[in-house]
């Protein structure tokens, strides 16, 4: 089976930070990327991300999805 | 671990501020409408205030009722659709405020109907005005000042008045952190339950954030949940009773 790995959606993210203040591992960022609706998007750094789900689980706007 | 938001809810971007709470009590009833195979027979009344913008960003059918009267209509859906789940969408404006009389009258009959109300302390699409819910010395547009509690009166408590009541299933959550999402998810799950075997009224009271409304960052009013919020508001489940009881 391979490795589980974490996928986001970055247009539509809203940049609240509710995944950047609730990851365990501090994996996520604010990017310099702006996205469609003018809002500064996040990135994960991969190699720090667990997979454990918190970001899934507090963003409001269901950028994320780990598969 | 696979996680996925249900396809009922991300088909389209939602019109929610950024950091509402809105949009996680959504995905939580998704996910349990999805988990019990109930996404195709659910039916959801919504309010006219923040929580109708779910009206195009959800895919459940779904009924517009006159504001601060969703749970009546929810309740005259489920006596012709009896074997549909039936469920009130509301903010405590709607519920606390000017649908008081419906939600005390739903609970006093015990109908059988899910109530999921979201609480964030003020009213949040006319601007975020002082609500009953509204924690003394907080400040909203129209108490510049703070509540005056001798005034205004302390936060209404839905417990506290449901207390000499028996209803189907009462319970408090907060959507503040990972853990007490989970609890608030295991909650709505049970009132689904609940309601699916016909033990009455059954609602759940979700302390949100509002970000726009409060003038925070959204980080700060979800840390603003746990620190001013929850002292006023306990959480957990308080009543649980089965039909007939």
């Amino acid at each position: 089976m391979d490795k589980e790995k974490i996928y986001t959606d970055t247009n539509r993210c809203k940049g609240c930070g509710y995944c950047i203040h609730f990851c365990p591992k501090d994996a996520i960022s604010v990017s310099a990327i702006v996205n469609d609706k003018g809002y500064n998007v996040i990135q994960v750094d991969e190699e720090k991300c667990i997979c454990c789900g918190s970001c899934y689980r507090v963003c409001p706007d269901y950028v994320f999805e780990i598969r | 671990m696979k996680v996925k938001a249900p396809e009922t809810v991300t088909f389209t971007q939602s019109g929610f501020c950024p950091g509402c709470g809105h949009g996680l009590a959504v995905r939580l009833i998704a996910e349990v409408a999805e988990e019990l195979g109930l996404s195709e027979k659910l039916l959801t009344v919504v309010d006219v205030a923040c929580g109708s913008l779910n009206i195009d960003s959800w895919r459940f059918d779904t009924i517009m009722a006159a504001h601060g009267r969703p749970i009546v209509t929810a309740i005259g859906a489920k006596r012709v659709r009896k074997e549909n789940p039936v469920l009130a969408y509301v903010g405590d404006g709607a519920a606390y405020s000017i649908g008081m009389a419906e939600t005390m009258h739903a609970a006093i009959r015990n109908d059988n109907v899910i109530t999921i109300v979201i609480n964030n302390s003020l009213f949040g699409m006319t601007g975020g005005q002082c609500a009953p819910t509204s924690l003394p010395g907080q400040r909203t547009t129209s108490t510049p000042y703070g509540k005056d509690a001798a005034k205004a009166g302390m936060p209404f408590n839905v417990v506290d008045a449901f207390s000499g009541l028996k209803i189907g299933y009462l319970a408090r959550a907060a959507l503040c952190d990972v853990a007490n999402m989970n609890k608030a998810k295991q909650y709505i799950k049970k009132a689904f339950e609940k309601h699916m075997a016909g033990d009455g009224f059954c609602l759940v009271e979700l302390l949100s954030a509002c970000p726009t409304n409060l003038n925070m960052a959204p980080v700060a009013s979800m840390e603003r949940i746990k620190t001013d919020m929850m002292p006023y508001f306990p959480i957990g489940e308080f009543q649980e009773h089965k039909k007939g009881e």
